[in-house]
């Protein structure tokens, strides 16, 4: 990576006032993403993934404290004023929420929520917005755009919705694409659609895309690079192949492990990571993933590892113990 | 009563000054301070016992009997209030009595409503079904079970009630139409002193200030029990 | 919806004959016989007995009550013995007046009651919002009479830019008609506002945290836009539903209000009704005045009836539940 990256995280924690005390729900950060690449995002439930795609969007609810630096396109959207940053919301950096039935305005028309992105952003009249649209919802696979355009969320199915999200975040053609659990809310028949359907569009349109799931099966084979969360940090950091061909970090193989087999004898229990995550309020001293790891010994519990670089510097994990056998096949 | 006196200033003899026929002011502010406290308490807990008896029946016993309560309270409703009790009035005489009975049975939809309502959601929980399930008469179900739970956001809304009717009252005296003259209520102190508003404003202010600090006291009260005893209104 | 709207319209007929044999039972229940009240004391015996039966004041009460619900049906509600006028054209002179005071009220309360409300809901939780609350508060325990006289004490007395009391219509002089009625207006409008305002801004409150606001937010789309369209429409909900019920409450006419303005509307016409014993006017208006607020309920449930398939149902659902029985109840006469 010797050009310099379109989006660069730069130590950037988020802490949550709660009446239990602080959280700390991103905790020192440091991401990079180039023009035109994709990066999956992994992470369990409550791990901060969520929140760090708010923080890189400044949309952090309002009591949330964020320090560090989001370099976008060689701005600081922390520092932006707020009207420069809307003109860049939307325009070069675009998301698309993980619920399509919350995500868009019940009381508005499809084409409203449409028109709205495109007049906002590009000189364009109302006519030549509404051919736009148009063409944009059949794009994304939306059959009969024209009526669609009249309706509203409800008399739309939950894919349907969510194609009309990736549309509005699509229609200004975006640099950057934020797809936050985009398939999670949704039927497993319709998951591969939408996540094809947004790996089309992300190399059609050479833009780069930040994938958030807690499936690692998601990010195989559709992203560039991964990034394991874990309790607020990044715990695992590679190129996707290399990744799953040679995972350093227990936790990346537990979650591996918990994505069902389809070749998996009938009734075999699902494989799950056992324990839960650690209290958020409560930081933990020494590695947070070391009260549920199996391979945790003396300094785990002392220590907090870094994140550092291996045998090559793409990859770099926080581990005191990394497992060295191969991982074997990747899923 | 002192004709001579009319409309003095404050004095240690008249602390707030006398009144346009020469009587002292506190003395009457004290005075009517009975009318409407008399009339603001009774009203409502008319209100309370039978819409709240009636809201608890609906809720419970549910079906026809429900469908008659809440229409023949709509049915109440549907009538402007003051006209209502101004015609009742009218054909009763213009008395104490008579004023808070009709007053009180103009409140009766809303207890009525605020009974129900919870007993609705009360009667689906597992304690009343547990006692339906031990054999319980429905008039123990009724009186041990459901109305411990209702009692609460009744009072609370009787005491908003309250706030309520020392408006109504005082609206109503105000016009001249609540308990006859020379019996003085906050309302009717207030009628008068609009006649001498260019002179001696303070004879209106001073039980009309008087009546806000009651009022806004009952609604303080009120809204904190409710808040209290609403779930939903605590979550906002 | 059709199932719902058939039902409700089943439910009114009832209804609405309670409404009539309630107001014929308190008409003919107020003192004075009609036909003394019309002849005068002086009348001999016989032509009082004359009278009554040409009225059918004979007649059991019952058959008097079918025999009016009859006329009623057919539109006849009868003609005032006093003035001559029917009720039709006694009410239709006086709803105007109400008509534009309510109107005024309403614009006025809203006027006020949502940009605070908008104001507060954005920055929830600030001095400004909690000093807004405490104030909004405050007001709903002022009653209508006393900021009456408060503001003709202000405006009428002391500044002399309003008249106090007195009406012109609005087609004989519409500046001056309206200076009559800033005064009246602007006192319903004060009882309004705080209402308004409390239910807005808890509904804005929670709309701002969904998550198309957050998309909205997400396009970069203008504050401006974000606040007026994508949250306070489907805020403003309960909003609806509170002025359609005021609207409702206030077609009985502000009597308050216009006794203490001497504004000639359906209240000052009904309260006349009682003072002059005029029974034919009392009851044909009263009559008039509750099916008004019967079918203005009608409608306002009709338009705000939770389906199901509808993604704002749980909103709307518990927007009816949330409706305080405060707002519904006969607290706020006049």
């Amino acid at each position: 990576m010797t050009e310099p990256a379109l989006l660069s995280v730069k130590n950037v924690s988020v802490d949550l006032p709660t009446p239990r005390g602080n959280l700390r729900a991103v905790d020192q950060i440091d991401l990079n993403i180039g023009a035109g690449r994709t990066l999956g995002i992994v992470g369990e439930s409550g791990c901060g993934k969520t929140m760090l795609s708010r923080a890189i969007l400044q949309l952090l609810p309002k009591k949330a404290k964020l320090s560090g630096r989001v370099m976008f396109d060689g701005q600081d959207l922390v520092r932006l004023d707020p009207e420069r940053l809307r003109k860049l919301r939307g325009r070069s950096l675009a998301v698309v929420f993980q619920d399509p039935m919350t995500s868009l305005n019940p009381v508005l028309t499809i084409g409203t929520q449409l028109i709205e992105t495109l007049q906002e952003h590009l000189e364009l009249d109302s006519v030549a917005a509404k051919w736009r649209s148009v063409e944009l919802l059949g794009a994304v696979g939306i059959p009969a755009p024209q009526q669609r355009l009249m309706q509203y969320p409800h008399q739309l199915s939950g894919g349907m919705r969510q194609r009309v999200a990736i549309a509005i975040a699509l229609s200004c053609e975006p640099k950057l694409l934020i797809a936050d659990e985009p398939t999670t809310a949704l039927d497993v028949t319709i998951q591969a659609q939408i996540l094809d359907l947004l790996a089309r569009e992300q190399r059609r349109r050479h833009m780069a895309m930040i994938l958030i799931t807690h499936d690692l099966g998601v990010v195989a084979g559709r992203t560039d690079d991964v990034a394991v969360m874990y309790a607020g940090r990044v715990v695992e950091r590679a190129p996707t192949p290399v990744l799953f061909k040679k995972m350093h970090m227990p936790y990346t193989e537990a979650l591996l492990a918990a994505i069902p087999k389809i070749d998996a004898a009938p009734h075999a229990p699902l494989p799950a990571i056992s324990g839960r995550p650690p209290d958020p309020t409560r930081p933990i001293q020494g590695c947070s993933f070391s009260p549920r790891c199996r391979y945790a010994a003396g300094r785990c519990y002392r220590e907090k590892p870094l994140l550092a670089a291996s045998e090559s510097p793409d990859h770099q994990y926080a581990c005191f113990h990394p497992i060295q056998v191969t991982a074997g096949v990747c899923a | 009563m002192d004709m001579l006196e009319r409309r003095a200033p404050a004095s240690p003899l008249h602390w707030l000054g006398t009144d346009g026929l020469g009587r002292d002011e506190l003395a009457r502010l004290i005075y009517g301070a009975r009318i409407s406290l008399i009339v603001g308490l009774c009203a409502p807990m008319i209100g309370v016992t039978i819409g709240g008896a009636l809201g608890m029946l609906a809720g419970y016993f549910r079906g026809r009997l429900e469908t008659l309560v809440v229409g023949s309270m709509d049915v109440l409703l549907a009538f402007p209030p003051l006209i209502l009790a101004l015609a009742v009035t009218a054909y009763l005489g213009q008395s104490l009595l008579n004023l808070t009975c009709i007053l009180g049975v103009l409140g009766i939809p809303a207890f009525m409503r605020v009974a129900r309502a919870a007993t609705l959601t009360l009667a689906r929980r597992e304690f009343v079904i547990a006692a339906q399930a031990l054999g319980a008469t429905h008039a123990r179900i009724l009186l041990r079970e459901l109305l411990p739970n209702v009692f609460l956001p009744l009072v609370a809304f009787f005491l908003l009630g309250v706030a309520v009717f020392i408006v109504v009252e005082g609206a109503l005296s105000f016009l001249g139409l609540g308990v006859p003259p020379p019996i003085s209520s906050w309302g009717s102190m207030i009628g008068e002193g609009r006649e001498s508003l260019d002179v001696a404003p303070s004879l209106a202010f001073i039980p009309a200030i008087t009546m806000f600090l009651t009022v806004l006291s009952f609604n303080l009260i009120g809204d904190t029990l409710r808040a209290f005893t609403d779930p939903r209104q605590g979550a906002l | 919806m059709l199932g719902f709207v058939a039902r409700r319209l089943l439910y009114l007929v009832p209804v609405l004959v309670a409404v009539s044999l309630l107001t014929f039972l308190i008409a003919s229940l107020l003192p004075g016989d009609l036909a003394y009240v019309i002849l005068g004391d002086q009348a001999t015996p016989e032509k009082v007995e004359a009278l009554r039966h040409d009225m059918g004041l004979d007649q059991p009460v019952w058959w008097r009550y079918l025999g009016w619900l009859g006329h009623v049906l057919q539109g006849d509600l009868g003609r005032s013995f006093r003035t001559g006028q029917t009720v039709l054209q006694a009410v239709a002179e006086r709803l105007p007046v109400s008509f534009e005071l309510m109107v005024l009220a309403e614009i006025i309360g809203l006027a006020i009651g949502v940009p605070f409300a908008i104001a507060c809901a954005v920055r929830s939780g600030s001095v400004f919002d909690r000093f807004m609350t405490g104030t909004a508060f405050g007001m709903l325990s002022v009653p209508t009479f006393l900021s009456a006289i408060l503001l003709i004490y202000l405006f009428a007395v002391e500044l002399r830019w309003l008249p106090a009391t007195g009406y012109v219509p609005f087609q004989e002089d519409p500046v001056g008609n309206l200076r009559f009625l800033v005064l009246p207006a602007l006192t319903l409008a004060l009882a309004e506002w705080p209402g308004i305002m409390r239910v807005l801004r808890s509904d804005m409150i929670a709309t701002l945290q969904e998550d198309y606001i957050a998309m909205a937010k997400a396009k970069g789309l203008k504050p401006s836009r974000i606040l007026f369209v994508h949250a306070l429409k489907p805020s403003s909900l309960t909003l609806v539903t509170i002025t359609g019920i005021n609207i409702g409450r206030l077609i009985g006419g502000a009597v308050i209000v216009e006794t203490i303005f001497a504004l000639p509307g359906i209240g000052r016409l009904l309260v006349g009704a009682i003072y002059t014993r005029d029974l034919i006017i009392l009851q044909g208006a009263v009559l008039l005045v509750a099916a008004g607020f019967v079918i203005m309920n009608f409608i306002v449930d009709a338009l705000r009836h939770p389906r199901p398939q509808d993604p704002l149902w749980p909103r709307l659902s518990s927007a009816s539940t949330r409706m305080s029985p405060s707002v519904r109840s006969s607290g706020r006469a006049g």
